[in-house]
């Protein structure tokens, strides 16, 4: 019987997945769901199993597939990408993370273990927690939730503090826009993540991990708790894991449409079940965490690429990538764009060859007028810069930041002022209003945004420009956290690429 | 470390008991176990009751041996947990960067004109829901859908 692969992604279901494999089975061909390739200008993405001409089984793709062309595709007659492994959309990426994603049933715990999951996990049971951490140390591994936090010395902050209860907690409250890689991520290969979970566990002495997975990704909240349940049925969750000495329990709690909740002290306190409101800093979340015990914070990414470490060695890790942002970085490719999706890539990619490159320009047709990166707290970009380099550090002396890796194309339409003026109202819808920079100065920043859009004359522009230059400065330098710290980025960067867009002609 | 279950009637108020009291009660109690279960408890009286009533909050706080002013802080803090019945149709469009990008600013404002006056459909604006290169995006009635055009919106709704 031929086998059809349709995605089960979210993304390939809101352009009609699920009716196009409704249409496979009622064809009476076998149909699997596996995640998206991440090639979402395809989708719905549909692959046709074939023996190729060296005898291994190809899955030969068929790109935005309507249930009507269900015939056409079975008797081959409808136009065929090729084998979707060859496409040089993938072949040109190098799939660390990612390299289950698209290719598997999300949760065949059968199909992840052929394809070498849970040999880091096996591999960390088998030696010292200690040189776990320092495996992943060794490994050059960031924070991938954006500050780029090294991760192996949290974890050695966790590991070393005393305390009968310790947790893991992975971020999931993938707020920012333009970024999705989270959520590909747990719905394509959701033991990915269990397994980076377990290994942190097993690393830092944790009994107990928590997933905050936002509420705006049904989708991946019902694959993961697909998976956990599975994982725990086969002795990879629970007491004496695998006949070892360590038990872990994981859960999955949903956020309640919070942006600041992605913040790590804001998620903690709302996996409390309090107000996710900001906490001051110290105590760090390493020593003081959840519950006031001792707690790592990872994002999805972060511990979804701790598997590889662990199985492949730190040195193999670090010998990928640029400078000090080493290993490779998952770029999400999104707004405007003509081919957007999910690019795998060493870090030291420029902007340039993603959005020209991989992206092949907008979506419309028209010129590039910017690039966001990062979210919306992330800076605005003009084509002068597509050079730049993708790294931590590289970003930063730009007065930019990678973030979690998404970058969203605007054309030649885009309003820079109304940009920044959406960066301000955004900061004072989503503040969780603990700190008065953050909570009072988002709503002073829209009005003084509005005041420069609509000034009378020169005069009164360079008085308000003068304004929201100070107000940037009080934001940043004085909000608790990156909500308020980070809102005056994009709006800054907005201002200096494109002054004309807030009727300044010349820099005032 | 789960608070005990008071044996105080299901409203805690001393008002006569309702079935809505009842029902929030069982639904609190259920997650007792849990750490920090406030969220969870929300999260299931949304979804099995509509919405979050002023009446559920005594109810809440007194399975929890927390104040009324703690769980109405925490009700009104999130944007789930809304406090009226929902219409038949939810419409929660984004109206993020990436989905600006293609358009969303329009739609949203152009859907809301549309459906002001229709009391079946109630439509809210979503901040991301990670379907960024094939925006506008919306979560229709719970199912997600991208390269949305306002009369696409219309068809969907009514389909469902």
């Amino acid at each position: 019987m031929t086998t059809v692969w349709v995605p089960c992604d979210a993304a390939a279901v809101s352009v009609g997945a699920d009716d196009v494999a409704a249409a496979f089975e009622a064809a009476g061909v076998m149909v699997r769901r596996n995640g998206s390739r991440g090639m979402l200008w395809l989708e719905p993405l549909v692959e046709v199993e074939q023996v190729g001409p060296d005898g291994t089984i190809q899955r030969i793709g068929y790109a935005g597939v309507a249930p009507d062309q269900v015939p056409a595709v079975l008797d081959g007659t409808a136009e065929s990408i090729g084998p979707v492994d060859d496409h040089e959309w993938l072949t040109r990426q190098h799939r660390v993370t990612f390299a289950r994603v698209g290719v598997i049933e999300p949760t065949d715990i059968a199909a992840y273990q052929q394809r070498g999951g849970f040999a880091g996990l096996r591999h960390a049971l088998a030696q010292d927690p200690a040189k776990t951490v320092q495996d992943v140390t060794d490994s050059g591994l960031r924070g991938r939730g954006g500050a780029g936090f090294p991760t192996g010395i949290k974890w050695e902050t966790v590991r070393t503090a005393t305390s009968d209860l310790k947790f893991v907690c992975c971020n999931a409250d993938e707020g920012d826009s333009g970024t999705f890689a989270d959520r590909m991520l747990i719905e394509g290969d959701p033991f990915t993540l269990i397994e980076g979970m377990t290994i942190a566990a097993r690393a830092v002495g944790a009994s107990e991990g928590y997933v905050y997975l936002r509420s705006e990704y049904p989708h991946a909240v019902a694959t993961l708790r697909r998976a956990i349940d599975i994982a725990y049925a086969h002795g990879w969750l629970g007491e004496r894991i695998q006949g070892s000495d360590l038990t872990f329990d994981l859960h999955v709690r949903v956020g309640a449409g919070a942006y600041i909740c992605g913040e790590e002290t804001s998620m903690l306190d709302s996996l409390e079940g309090k107000r996710g409101e900001v906490r001051a800093k110290p105590p760090i979340p390493a020593l003081e965490g959840l519950f006031g015990r001792p707690t790592i914070v990872n994002n999805v990414m972060s511990l979804a690429t701790v598997p590889a470490i662990l199985a492949n060695g730190p040195q193999w890790y670090a010998s990928l990538g640029f400078e000090r942002s080493l290993g490779t970085s998952v770029f999400q490719l999104a707004g405007n764009i003509s081919q957007g999706g999910i690019v795998e890539l060493e870090f030291g990619v420029t902007i340039g060859d993603l959005v020209d490159g991989f992206g092949g320009g907008t979506l419309t047709g028209r010129p590039i007028k910017a690039v966001q990166i990062g979210g919306p707290l992330g800076a605005y970009l003009s084509p002068e810069q597509f050079d730049l380099e993708l790294g931590y550090e590289s970003l930063a002396a730009a007065d930019a930041m990678v973030g979690h890796g998404g970058v969203v194309v605007f054309d030649d339409t885009m309003d820079a002022a109304a940009m920044a003026r959406f960066a301000m109202e955004f900061c004072a819808k989503e503040s969780c209003g603990k700190c008065t920079p953050c909570r009072i100065g988002s709503t002073r920043g829209v009005e003084v945004i509005d005041r420069i859009i609509g000034a009378p004359d020169d005069g009164v522009r360079r008085t308000q420009l003068t304004l929201l230059d100070d107000l940037c400065t009080t934001m940043t330098k004085g909000s608790l956290c990156a909500m308020g710290g980070l809102t005056p980025m994009p709006v800054r960067s907005a201002l200096k690429h494109f002054p004309e867009d807030f009727g300044v002609m010349e820099e005032s | 470390m789960a608070p005990k279950t008071s044996q105080r009637e299901a409203g805690g108020t001393g008002a006569p008991v309702t079935p809505r009291a009842h029902a929030v009660r069982d639904v609190a109690e259920r997650h007792l176990t849990d750490r920090g279960p406030l969220l969870p408890i929300l999260h299931d009286v949304v979804s099995e009751l509509g919405y979050v009533a002023d009446e559920d909050i005594p109810v809440i706080a007194d399975v929890l041996n927390l104040s009324r002013a703690d769980v109405h802080g925490v009700v009104t803090f999130y944007h789930d947990f809304r406090r009226t019945p929902p219409a038949e149709h939810q419409v929660r469009l984004c109206r993020a960067e990436a989905c600006q990008a293609v358009g969303a600013t329009d739609l949203y404002a152009s859907a809301r004109a549309t459906y002001a006056d229709d009391d079946t459909v109630d439509v809210h604006e979503v901040f991301c829901l990670g379907n960024c290169a094939l925006g506008p995006s919306a979560l229709i009635d719970g199912r997600l859908h991208g390269r949305l055009t306002l009369d696409r919106v219309a068809a969907l709704l009514g389909e469902s």
